[in-house]
């Protein structure tokens, strides 16, 4: 639709302009911040001019924090969450959508309602559920034979323990839902035609035709995992297993301290980092994958 | 090659039943066709011999073979969808050359037959090309040559010409019968379109409400249709249906005020009945006013190489076909020819083709009208001529 609005074209573009500056004042802040000295940040007013320090600042932030685990940890974890995620969900979608079983709803309502249960809410559960996996088990012996057995076995300071809990929920299981609903049946009959079995289908079609969904949803668990802070807080006691999260608090100034927050937000640059190339980079099929499909 | 044989096939979703007991054989080589209004069942007939749909009751045996537990893959036979279900990430060779990937065949022997598949389809320059790339055709061609390439016993085709355009559709049904003159693979096609039933057929199938009308020959079923269903189904206009009593004193058949000449034969057999007759709209012959029946004309629709012409006959409408050189006008008065040899005689309640042997001058029925016959005319049933 073609208006002359000037008015509201000039209103519209002036929200704009507020949204971007609310969206990249305190991104200018960090940037701003993280090259200046310690004098410098701490001064009033502040000086949203960058400086000449950023490269110091940010070496001394990766030699205090240890940032070289703590980001490799960081990048394994959500490396892993993405592809964990990726196959999980397309298997999932794949199963509830392509073939007929009489519990099928049932399982896509389980599914469904992990939704409303993200990470945060079940975390306590969760937790004890990865502090002690062979709990079930010994309730079993236990009310079976009266014998207690003393096994250890949980998943804590372990890659598996980070990332398991996030792998499991709906939302990937929905996009992939969403997209097999649009291929018309068709697809898979002609497929049953030339001779595919289920597994060849899903893969000569259905993962090549769900490339861009992958990609988007590759996006989102990237940054997801990458971003979390209270379950790798409570899984890992080990440094060796230390996230960036975990690093960048342990980078804020205490109390009682120096305020050196110029190199805390260098830190903090250097750990939006990652996650910020994999947007640009996929940002194309981010948007493509959630809006619509390619047919 | 491969006959297929269909056997008391039922089909029904939960409690309701779309086909009831169908009952067809297919010769190696035939090309049939299977004709009907849309919801007819005869798709679901044609996916339970591809293997696509469970199949509830029956059997059908392909090859002498049944196949009711088979996988698709496992029954020989290929499948042209109607909307082409390309595989729409993979270039033309690679949707030809699916079939063959599958089943292990080797990259190298693959090769030349996608070419030698492409060519006979007249796809040679377009191997490299995604669906998305083609025209509606072109799409259509790929779909047949991803069927071709398994050099099927049975080729299906479900109602693979209603997404092209009309002239489009003639080529290709031009196409489609020509290879399977040269493949000879035995054909089941799906159609709502009379003309392509007509035109592409060896053994033409009607079917209605999951049950089979009529089989046979396109010429037979159009010159003989077994069922009012089938003699307003098939032809364009349709036939044109009346209801009459037979007197038989006369020879007539009466409607209102008209009185339709029958031969005497079928007065004869049916003085009394309650009758449906029909007529196809080319027989109808129009006449001066005076002559014949009255009718009077309520429009005419010019078709260029003649013209048909809808007047109101009774409480009907019928519609006749006339040369290009008669020129009537809305309102006209004429008279209209119903010539008695031409005049279709139909079972009032059930709608079934009611035949009179000349030969022995008596009535004869189908055999599905036996009993219907023997109860109220009390006549002796034969064989239909």
């Amino acid at each position: 639709m073609i208006q002359r609005t000037p008015y509201a074209d000039a209103f519209t573009y002036g929200l704009m302009a507020l949204g971007f500056l609310l969206l990249i004042g305190p991104f200018a802040v960090i940037v701003a911040a993280a090259s200046q000295t310690m004098q410098q940040v701490n001064a009033v007013p502040f000086n949203f001019l960058p400086q000449n320090q950023l490269i110091a600042n940010m070496t001394a932030a990766w030699t205090r924090a240890d940032l070289g685990t703590a980001m490799l940890n960081s990048f394994v974890m959500a490396s892993l969450v993405t592809i964990g995620k990726v196959a999980l969900s397309a298997l999932t979608a794949f199963s509830i959508v392509f073939f007929r079983t009489p519990l099928k709803h049932v399982f896509f309502w389980i599914v469904f309602i992990t939704l409303m249960l993200p990470l945060e809410v079940r975390v306590v559960p969760t937790y004890a559920v990865a502090a002690d996996l062979f709990e079930p088990i010994r309730l079993a012996i236990a009310w079976a034979t009266g014998i207690t057995v003393s096994v250890e076995w949980n998943l804590l300071n372990s890659y598996a323990g980070l990332t398991l809990p996030l792998v499991a929920t709906a939302t990937g299981t929905f996009l992939y839902r969403q997209f097999f609903l649009t291929l018309p049946d068709e697809l898979a009959e002609a497929a049953r035609m030339d001779g595919s079995g289920p597994a060849r289908f899903f893969i000569d079609m259905l993962l090549p035709l769900s490339r861009t969904n992958m990609l988007a949803l590759t996006t989102i668990m990237f940054v997801y995992g990458w971003n979390q802070y209270l379950w790798p807080l409570l899984m890992i006691t080990d440094p060796a297993y230390k996230t960036t999260m975990m690093s960048l608090s342990s980078l804020v100034p205490h109390e009682n301290a120096l305020p050196d927050w110029n190199v805390t937000l260098a830190g903090a640059l250097i750990i939006m980092l990652p996650p910020l190339l994999v947007v640009a980079v996929l940002q194309r099929w981010f948007v493509r994958g959630l809006v619509s499909s390619e047919k | 090659m491969a006959d297929i044989t269909i056997r008391a096939v039922r089909k029904s979703y939960g409690k309701t039943a779309t086909l009831h007991g169908i009952d067809l054989a297919f010769a190696s080589g035939e090309f049939v066709v299977i004709l009907g209004p849309s919801g007819c069942g005869k798709s679901t007939l044609l996916r339970m011999i591809a293997g696509l749909e469970d199949i509830t009751g029956g059997e059908i045996e392909i090859n002498g073979r049944v196949v009711n537990k088979l996988e698709p893959r496992e029954r020989g036979c290929a499948m042209v969808f109607q909307n082409y279900a390309l595989y729409p990430h993979m270039t033309v060779a690679d949707n030809i050359g699916y079939a063959l990937k599958v089943a292990g065949v080797p990259k190298a022997e693959r090769r030349p037959r996608i070419a030698e598949t492409a060519r006979i389809v007249g796809l040679g320059d377009y191997l490299a090309r995604k669906p998305a790339a083609l025209s509606g055709g072109q799409r259509q061609r790929v779909a047949m040559a991803r069927a071709i390439i398994r050099e099927p016993g049975v080729f299906l085709f479900d109602e693979p010409l209603s997404n092209l355009d009309a002239t489009l559709r003639v080529t290709m049904r031009a196409e489609i019968r020509k290879l399977h003159q040269r493949l000879s693979a035995t054909s089941v096609f799906v159609t709502h379109d009379q003309v392509e039933a007509m035109t592409l057929a060896d053994k033409l199938v009607v079917m209605n409400k999951g049950h089979v009308e009529q089989v046979g020959q396109p010429l037979d079923i159009y010159h003989r249709p077994a069922s009012t269903f089938v003699a307003s189904f098939i032809g364009a206009p349709p036939m044109n249906l009346i209801d009459c009593s037979i007197d038989a004193a006369d020879a007539v058949a009466r409607h209102e005020h008209l009185a339709i000449p029958v031969p005497p034969a079928i007065a004869a057999a049916l003085g009394g009945r309650q009758v449906t007759l029909g007529i196809r709209p080319e027989e109808c012959r129009v006449l001066p006013a005076g002559q014949g029946q009255p009718a009077r004309v309520d429009f005419v629709e010019e078709l260029g190489s003649g013209r048909i012409v809808h007047v109101a006959f009774g409480s009907r409408i019928f519609a006749a076909a006339i040369p290009p050189d008669i020129r009537l006008a809305p309102g006209d008065l004429i008279g209209l020819a119903l010539p008695p040899a031409q005049l279709h005689v139909f079972h009032r309640e059930t709608g079934k083709r009611l035949d009179v042997t000349h030969s022995a001058g008596r009535l004869g029925l189908g055999p599905e009208n036996d009993r219907v016959n023997e109860q109220e005319t009390g006549l002796r049933a034969t064989e239909a001529v």
